[in-house]
């Protein structure tokens, strides 16, 4: 029977097969983070439990780590004691941390594809609702509590429940400055925040083939946004190009016997899916998130609406906005280019392509931090941090940053952000503050004009 | 963990949809490492005003809710991060059931896994049962029976997964017993991954 690329990849880790419709799964990998492991590895010797299996663990810490003045210890105690029982957990057990001093360091959605450790055909988790982005992959990956990073490190195993299928496929050539964050911005706008709740998305089609590994990974990141926790797309000669060589992947015999195996993962032709959704990627205009869930989001041409519930008035009256009212031209105070979404060497080069010689408009605090201290050397190695920096933008190290706002990168309240990251919540930047999702380009364009302003224009 | 069997009391309101586990419990109080005491920083932003005081008409400043171990939500309660703390943090202020038409499915698996019932009804009885919160009424829910009896006594059956269901019953912490009952079953399929994906097993410790 034709199987989807889903159906493929469930079927090849059932440990066990439950009357009930549930199914013990293998989980091949894993990557740890500083917040959601430390009640993990308690909870593995409260219960007696040893660690499974050393090798397939990865830990970095990302999310509560400065980004500036790393040459110093961490100046928060609480942040400081976090990273440190990252590092004594991990040498308890023999698991490999990249620590802070290490170029490697980074978030763990960009460090898993650079270093090769995600590989297409695996199941792979993390304590990280993000972790969809390694579907970009061809890998089964999800986001999963800290209860089951628990169970994953003393079994290898998780129960799961199947989930049904959607395929998004996405038709046509998109026009200038529409990136694959316009596109699923547009689709969480489309199908709602809990649109794709109990689905494996699979993207498919034309537009997606012609995107490269970093694109793809914007596009599978956000599925969690959209209510799903997978978000796949079929492994091709674009991820085969992009993992061969990385310190992490299968070299020589092993890369080729690999690459057969992960030839046989994509959707056969007349698989079929619980629900299609087709996208035409032409139609996409650059998109900007306006309230405070992501698919409160618009056209950059688009005006304010009128609230069609109270949960629709209460994120007009948090973001500060006027219903009517032009999306574009809207003043910002802060720009934030980053995250495990848009802080990839594709999504920098973009953002320092737009400003060119430009400046960072007056009375604009603008960042840039990227998703790994690789990116960085890359970015260096390429002369985009002097592009940034003669600019007006900070220059920092990578981390989660702004994204999450645990460490001390926080907005002020009623700060008015055009944000490249991927969760626009009240209080995801810091308490009050007001964030506008958008790509790495239009978060540029807006750090030029100092205004929510259609890329389009500058080009 | 601790079971979950059945539950009887005043139900906090808070229907709203897709309140997320930022707001249930804000990304500057991960960096506490342990899992109790999270409580107090619940929902902090809505509950609590710059100064630290308790901001009057949000639900769970309001003592006729005091004592509730049940609340009802809007859709998708519990979207967005995979925080387990926001479970804890729900605990920690004495729930013990959530009902709402929708959850984030992170969330939803995060409350079975600590003994949390998160009960999914079709939004008209979860509206009707957001009224009978706002009014007062007592509310109880039976995991045994699968029912929900709302306010005015009228029984509303929920579907839950069977396994779940059990685990919760009987409090079964899940790697102890998947290590009790399939440990055979995983050796064997780890020898066959090492047969067919000999790469997923020979160059990890780089």
């Amino acid at each position: 029977m034709a199987r989807t690329l889903y159906d493929k990849l469930w079927d090849a880790h059932v440990v066990s097969q439950f009357d009930d419709g549930g199914a013990l799964i293998y989980i091949d990998r894993q990557l740890l983070h500083e917040v959601s492991s430390p009640q993990a590895f308690a909870a593995l010797r409260e219960n007696g439990h040893a660690l499974r299996r050393v090798d397939a663990h990865l830990a970095v810490a990302d999310h509560a780590v400065p980004t500036l003045g790393r040459a110093t210890d961490i100046a928060d105690p609480q942040a400081r004691a976090q990273v440190a029982l990252l590092a004594a957990n991990c040498a308890e057990f023999g698991i490999r941390n990249i620590t802070l001093d290490d170029q490697r360091q980074g978030i763990v959605h960009v460090i898993g594809p650079e270093q090769g450790f995600t590989l297409p055909g695996i199941t792979l988790v993390c304590g990280d609702s993000h972790t969809a982005t390694h579907g970009a992959f061809g890998a089964l990956a999800f986001g999963i509590g800290t209860s089951e990073i628990a169970c994953v490190l003393a079994t290898q195993t998780l129960r799961q429940t199947r989930a049904k299928t959607l395929r998004i496929t996405l038709d046509g050539t998109p026009g200038a400055g529409i990136t694959s964050k316009d596109m699923i911005l547009s689709i969480i706008g489309s199908i709602g925040a809990a649109g794709a709740a109990g689905y494996a998305i699979e993207f498919a089609g034309p537009a997606v083939r012609a995107m490269s590994m970093e694109a793809r990974m914007t596009l599978s990141n956000m599925t969690i946004e959209a209510g799903a926790r997978i978000g796949l797309i079929a492994p091709d000669d674009t991820t085969f190009a992009y993992l061969k060589g990385r310190p992490l992947a299968p070299a020589g015999a092993a890369w080729d016997a690999a690459k057969t195996w992960w030839r046989r993962l994509p959707s056969d032709e007349d698989a079929v899916f619980d629900r299609e959704i087709t996208v035409d990627t032409a139609e996409i205009a650059p998109q900007v998130s306006w309230g405070t869930s992501p698919d409160q989001v618009m056209p950059v041409t688009g005006t304010i609406p009128q609230p069609a519930s109270e949960s629709e008035a209460k994120a007009i009256a948090y973001m500060g906005l006027e219903p009517g009212s032009a999306l574009a031209g809207l003043p910002i105070d802060h720009v934030f280019i980053g995250s495990c979404t848009n802080g990839r060497i594709e999504d920098l080069r973009a953002a320092a392509g737009l400003i060119g010689g430009g400046s960072v408009a007056a009375g604009v605090r603008a960042l840039v931090v990227p998703g790994s201290g690789l990116v960085k050397r890359q970015a260096e190695a390429e002369g985009l941090h002097k592009i940034f920096l003669r600019a007006g933008f900070e220059w920092r190290d990578a981390g989660c940053s702004l994204c999450v706002a645990m460490n001390d990168d926080r907005l002020p309240a009623g700060a008015r952000c055009a944000s490249t990251s991927n969760r626009n919540f009240e209080g995801r930047q810091g308490i009050g503050a007001r964030t506008h999702l958008m790509s790495p380009v239009m978060a540029a364009a807006a750090a030029l004009t100092g205004r929510i302003t259609d890329v389009r224009g500058l080009l | 963990m601790t079971p979950f069997r059945s539950v009887r009391s005043v139900a906090v309101p808070m229907p709203d949809a897709n309140i997320d586990t930022d707001i249930i419990l804000p990304a500057r109080f991960l960096l506490q490492t342990e899992k109790v005491g999270l409580g107090r920083h619940a929902f902090y932003e809505r509950r609590f005003d710059p100064a630290g005081k308790a901001i009057g008409g949000f639900p769970f400043n309001d003592p006729r809710f005091a004592g509730a171990a049940i609340l009802v939500a809007g859709d998708n309660f519990g979207c967005g991060s995979s925080r387990e703390q926001a479970v804890w943090a729900l605990i920690d202020l004495g729930l013990a059931c959530v009902i709402a038409p929708g959850f984030g499915e992170i969330f939803a698996a995060n409350c079975a896994r600590n003994g949390v019932l998160a009960v999914t009804l079709p939004k008209a009885e979860v509206a009707s049962l957001l009224a009978d919160a706002e009014a007062g009424r007592v509310l109880a829910v039976d995991l045994d029976s699968q029912i929900v009896t709302d306010g005015r006594g009228r029984e509303l059956a929920f579907a839950f997964p069977p396994h779940s269901r059990a685990a919760l019953l009987n409090g079964w912490d899940e790697p102890t017993m998947i290590l009790a009952t399939q440990g055979d079953a995983i050796a064997a399929f780890e020898a066959r991954s090492r047969a067919d994906q000999p790469w997923l097993w020979s160059k990890t410790n780089g």
